[in-house]
C-alpha cells in the first residue's frame, strides 16, 4: 500500500462547499491538509445543485450554530469577495404571503429577523410589493423584504477556497473515496482506492455520506442523514426580466420551500422540492415535481407560462434526523464533523470552517503556528452583469454560444491550478453547455477540446 | 465605435443567409456582410455527412458538407464580406448591430438587417425528461458534428428519441460510422414523418416503439440504460449508451428576443410578413428561424425570395421608407401549431404568398381560411403526417377588401 508523504495535520474528507471552506480555513491558519473527494472534482454532491442565495440569517433558529455560521460565512463572503473577483447580484429577498395564514405570519419573521440582528428587515403592503415586482400575480397579500439577501456564483465561490487553499500548499486527492480508516495512537491512517493518507486528525465534511463516513471512521454514528432531494428548473434568459428580487416563501416547519429566483447567470430559477428519500447516489428528475415547479412559477409570476427551459437538475441535501447543522468532534480522537448542513451551505460554510477551525485549534496541544498570509488571485467573472471574457479582445473565438464562453475562457480552466475533472466541473467553472441549446452547437467541439484532459472525458472513443 | 457600414447585414451563416447575400450581390447591392458566429459559414448542413442536399441549388445531389462548401464558395466569388466568429448580439431599430469578435465587441452599421439564425433541436431539459443527468445525452446535430466534424464517436449503442426525418438522418449517421442505434422511440401514437420512410430503421433491425414513454435516464457517469412505458403500458429497461433526442426543431431566435421583435407563440420565432420583414421595417428574417423546420433547399429559396424585396426596398428611394403599417394577421386557429408569414402587408399586393403552416398533430381533414366576420374564403383538403409542412397558397384571393384579421383553422375529418 502507497503512503502518500508524510502525516498531515488534518484529512478533510469531501469538497463540496463545506470542505472547500474548511480546507482554505484549516491552511490560512497553517495546518497541512489533505482534501480526498470521491468524486473526479470539487462540487460533486449537494454542492452543485443549490439556489445560490447569500443568506442574512434572517430566518435561522435564533442562538443557533447555524445563524452564526450563516452570519459569519455572509460577512467574510463580503469581506473577500473583491479580492478574489467574485460577484453578487444585489437583488434583496422578499418572503411573500399569498393567504391570510401566510400575511399572519410575516410579523413574527420579522421579529425573528429582528431578533437574529437583521436590522434592515421590513414589511411591505401589498402596493409596496407590486410596486417593486410588478409581474408578480396579482393575489400576492404582502411581504417581507430582506434588502440583504443577494446572489451570488455559487461555483467560483467555492472554487475561490479551494484554489487558495491549494496555493497554500492543501493536496486535494480526487477519485478518493474512504475504504477503511484506523486510528493508532494518535495518527489516523485512511485508506483509499489508491493509497494510504495519513493525519493527525479528520474533518468530516462528507455531505450526503457524512453518517457512513462517520461509522467508518468511529464505528458508529451520532446521527443519520435523510437524504432530501431537492429539484430545480432553470429558465432562459428572457424569463430574468420578470423579477428582480429573490422570492421567498414563507418557510415551513421542515423546509424553506420553493424559490423563485434570477441566477447571477442571467437565467431564473425555481425549486427546490423537499423530497424525502432513502438513495443517496441518483439525483434524478422526475416528471410530476417538474411540473408541480412549473406551475409553482407561473403560479407566482404568470408571465413564466410562456418561459423556456434552459436546464433542468436535482440535488440531494444532507439533511439529518434533526433540523440544526450536525457539528461536534471527539478531540481526544482527532476527530470533527460538519455534518448535516442541509440547506444554508453556501453561505455558512466559511463561517462553519471558522467554527470547526476553532474547535479543533482548542484541541491542539501546541498553538504555535502563525496564520499564513494569504495567496490571493483572482477567478474569471461568470456573472452575466459584470464584464465577461468575451467582451475582452484577444480570446480565440466563441465556443459556447448560448452562454459566450469563449476558447480563451475554457483553456484558462483546463490550465487552471484546480483543473476540471469531468465535464460537469468544466461547466461549472466556464458555463459551457450550460445554456439553451445544452450543448447542441458545443458539445463536440468541447470534447476534442478537452480530450486526455479530464478524468471522466466527454466522449470516450476516437474514431480517426 | 462603428467598424464598418453595410448596405446588408445578414446574421447567420446557413443556407438561407448565404443564399440571400449571393442574391443581393447579384442584383447589385455593394456592400453585403455576413456575420457567422462559428469559425466557418455553411450552417447545418456542414454536419450532416450523407445526401441528398443541393438538387434545386446545384442540379445534382450532394452531401451536406459539400453543399455548405460550394454556398460557401459562391457567396466568396460574388463579393460578399464573410466575417466568422462573428457573434450579433444586438440588432437595434437603427441598423446598428452589436457584434462580438475575437478583437472585441464591434458595431456594425447596416441600412438593412436580415436575421437567418436557423433552428435548433429541443433538448431532453426542455421536454422535462425524467432520469439522471449522465454523459451521452445529446441532439442529433450534436452526434453529427462529433462523427463529421470532430472524428469522434460519443457512444455505440444509443436509444433514438423522436422520428423525424432527423431522426432517420440520425440512423443514417451511426450507421456509416459504426454505430447501432437499440431502437427508434417516439412519444406521439404516431411517427411523425412519413410512414414510408420507416422502412429504412426497418431494414436497419432498429425497432420503433410509437406511443412509448421515456419514464427514466439512467446511468453515471455515462448512460446506461432508458426506461421506457411502451404502448399498452408495458414497462421495458433498454440497455444503451446514448440517448439522442432527435428534432422537434425550435427557432435560434436569442437575438430576435435581444432585440425586443415582436415573437410569434406558435413558430417561436419572429412575426414576419408575407416578404419576411419583421415588426422593425428595417430587419427582415429568413430561413428556418421563422418555420421550424424546413430542408435547406427550401431555406436556401427563401433567402433568394428576402433578398430581391431587400435589394428591391434599397433600389427604390420611395421604398426606403417602408410602409409601417401592420397589415392584415393571420391566425393561427384550432388544430394548428403555427402559420407563417403571420401578417400580410399591403405592398405588392399582386404577389399573393403561400402560407406555410404545422398542424398540431397529424394533419388529417380541412384546412379553412376565414376573414374577421367568420366568411369562409377557401378550403383546402388535407392528409399529411405530423411533422411535414403544409403549403395553403392564397393566389387568386382579393385579401385586399379590408383589413380584419384572418384566420386558418384545421377541422379535423370526423
Amino acid at each position: 500500500m502507497t503512503a502518500f508523504g508524510d502525516p498531515v495535520d488534518a484529512v478533510i474528507i469531501g469538497a463540496g462547499i463545506v470542505g472547500c471552506a474548511m480546507a482554505r480555513r484549516f491552511s490560512l491558519e497553517g495546518a497541512s491538509v489533505v482534501v480526498i473527494e470521491r468524486a473526479p472534482d470539487i462540487l460533486s454532491g449537494a454542492s452543485k445543485a443549490n439556489s445560490a442565495i447569500l443568506h442574512t440569517g434572517f430566518d435561522a433558529p435564533p442562538g443557533s450554530v447555524e445563524l452564526q455560521c450563516v452570519q459569519a460565512g455572509y460577512d467574510e463572503y463580503m469581506q473577500i469577495r473583491k479580492d478574489f473577483n467574485l460577484p453578487i447580484l444585489d437583488t434583496g429577498a422578499m418572503v411573500a404571503a399569498w393567504d391570510d395564514s401566510e400575511e399572519g405570519r410575516l410579523p413574527e419573521l420579522l421579529d425573528q429577523a429582528l431578533l437574529n440582528g437583521v436590522a434592515d428587515a421590513r414589511l411591505l403592503s401589498r402596493a409596496e410589493v407590486l410596486a417593486r415586482e410588478p409581474a408578480l400575480g396579482a393575489h400576492v397579500r404582502a411581504a417581507l423584504l430582506v434588502p440583504r439577501e443577494v446572489i451570488i456564483d455559487p461555483w467560483s465561490a467555492p472554487l475561490a477556497y479551494a484554489t487558495q487553499a491549494k496555493a497554500l500548499g492543501a493536496q486535494f486527492r480526487f477519485n478518493a473515496g474512504l475504504l477503511s480508516a484506523r486510528l493508532d495512537g494518535r495518527l489516523w491512517h485512511l485508506e483509499l482506492p489508491a493509497g494510504t493518507v495519513t493525519a493527525r486528525s479528520v474533518v468530516n465534511c462528507s455531505g450526503i455520506h457524512g453518517d457512513t463516513v462517520e461509522r467508518i471512521l468511529l464505528g458508529e454514528a451520532q446521527f443519520e442523514i435523510r437524504p432530501r432531494k431537492g429539484q430545480f428548473i432553470v429558465f432562459d434568459k428572457a424569463a430574468a426580466k420578470h423579477l428582480r428580487t429573490i422570492l421567498l416563501p414563507v418557510p415551513t416547519a421542515r423546509t424553506k420551500g420553493v424559490v423563485l429566483t434570477r441566477t447571477i447567470f442571467g437565467n431564473l430559477l425555481v425549486g427546490p422540492t423537499a423530497e424525502e428519500q432513502e438513495e443517496r447516489e441518483r439525483p434524478d428528475v422526475t416528471r410530476p415535481e417538474l411540473d408541480m415547479l412549473f406551475a409553482k412559477a407561473v403560479e407566482l409570476v404568470p408571465a413564466l407560462a410562456q418561459a423556456q427551459v434552459t436546464a433542468v437538475y436535482a440535488g440531494l441535501r444532507p439533511a439529518s434526523e434533526e433540523k440544526h447543522y450536525r457539528v461536534h468532534s471527539l478531540p481526544e480522537k482527532g476527530y470533527f464533523c460538519a455534518g448535516g448542513i442541509r440547506s444554508t451551505g453556501l453561505t455558512a460554510a466559511l463561517g462553519i470552517a471558522r467554527h470547526v477551525h476553532g474547535l479543533w485549534a482548542q484541541s491542539q496541544a501546541a498553538s504555535g503556528k502563525p496564520t499564513v498570509a494569504p495567496q490571493t488571485f483572482t477567478l474569471p467573472n461568470l456573472a452575466e452583469h459584470l464584464p465577461r471574457d468575451w467582451q475582452t479582445p484577444g480570446h480565440d473565438g466563441i465556443v459556447c454560444h448560448c452562454e459566450m464562453v469563449t476558447g480563451r475562457e475554457i483553456e484558462a480552466a483546463l490550465g487552471s491550478p484546480l483543473p476540471p475533472g469531468d465535464f460537469g466541473g468544466l461547466r461549472r467553472r466556464t458555463r459551457c453547455a450550460m445554456g439553451r441549446c445544452q450543448g447542441f452547437n458545443c458539445l463536440a467541439r468541447l470534447a476534442s477540446l478537452t480530450e486526455g484532459r479530464l478524468s471522466v472525458p466527454i466522449a470516450p472513443e476516437v474514431d480517426r | 465605435m462603428i467598424a464598418e457600414t453595410y448596405d446588408v447585414a445578414i446574421v447567420g451563416g446557413g443556407p438561407a443567409g448565404l443564399s440571400a447575400a449571393i442574391e443581393l450581390k447579384r442584383r447589385g447591392v455593394e456592400k453585403v456582410a455576413l456575420c457567422e458566429r462559428g469559425a466557418e459559414a455553411g450552417g447545418i448542413p456542414r454536419h450532416c455527412g450523407h445526401p441528398p442536399f443541393g438538387m434545386r441549388e446545384f442540379g445534382r445531389i450532394l452531401t451536406g458538407p459539400t453543399y455548405a462548401r460550394r454556398l460557401v464558395a459562391a457567396a466568396a466569388a460574388t463579393g460578399v464580406t464573410i466575417l466568422t466568429k462573428h457573434a450579433v448580439v444586438h440588432a437595434g431599430p437603427d441598423g446598428l448591430l452589436t457584434v462580438a469578435t475575437p478583437a472585441g465587441i464591434q458595431t456594425i452599421r447596416a441600412a438593412r438587417i436580415l436575421i437567418a439564425t436557423g433552428a435548433r433541436e429541443t433538448t431532453r431539459a426542455q421536454l422535462l425528461v425524467p432520469g439522471v443527468r449522465p454523459l451521452g445525452v445529446m441532439n442529433t446535430a450534436a452526434l453529427q458534428a462529433f462523427v463529421y466534424q470532430e472524428g469522434r464517436v460519443p457512444f455505440r449503442h444509443p436509444v433514438i428519441v423522436g422520428s423525424e426525418l432527423v431522426s432517420l438522418s440520425a440512423i443514417l449517421t451511426c450507421r456509416s460510422h459504426g454505430i447501432r442505434p437499440v431502437a427508434m422511440v417516439e412519444t406521439e401514437q404516431e411517427v411523425q414523418a412519413r410512414p414510408a420512410f420507416f422502412a429504412l430503421p426497418r431494414m436497419l433491425g432498429v425497432p420503433v416503439m410509437t406511443d412509448a414513454q421515456v419514464l427514466a435516464i439512467e446511468g453515471s457517469p455515462r448512460v446506461t440504460s432508458v426506461r421506457l412505458r411502451l404502448a399498452g403500458g408495458t414497462e421495458t429497461a433498454l440497455a444503451c449508451d446514448g440517448v439522442i433526442f432527435s428534432g422537434r426543431f425550435i427557432p435560434e431566435a436569442a437575438l430576435v428576443e435581444a432585440s425586443a421583435l415582436a415573437l410569434d407563440l406558435g413558430t417561436g420565432g419572429p412575426v414576419i410578413d408575407q416578404h419576411g420583414r419583421s415588426s422593425d421595417p428595417n430587419i427582415f428574417a429568413a430561413g428556418n428561424m421563422v418555420h421550424p423546420i424546413e430542408t435547406a433547399g427550401h431555406c436556401w429559396d427563401e433567402g433568394r425570395r428576402v433578398a430581391r424585396v431587400i435589394a428591391a426596398g434599397l433600389a427604390n428611394a420611395k421604398d426606403a421608407e417602408p410602409d409601417k403599417t401592420p397589415g392584415r394577421r393571420i391566425i393561427a386557429g384550432a388544430g394548428l401549431k403555427y402559420v407563417v408569414p403571420q401578417r400580410l402587408t399591403p405592398e405588392g399586393k399582386g404577389t399573393a404568398p403561400t402560407l406555410n403552416l404545422r398542424a398540431l398533430g397529424a394533419a388529417r381533414g380541412r384546412l379553412i381560411l376565414s376573414d374577421g366576420s367568420g366568411t369562409v374564403l377557401r378550403t383546402q383538403n388535407i392528409n399529411s403526417a405530423p411533422k411535414k409542412p403544409i403549403r395553403f397558397p392564397l393566389a387568386g384571393l382579393d385579401l385586399a377588401v379590408d383589413s380584419s384579421d384572418l384566420q386558418l383553422r384545421l377541422e379535423p375529418r370526423p
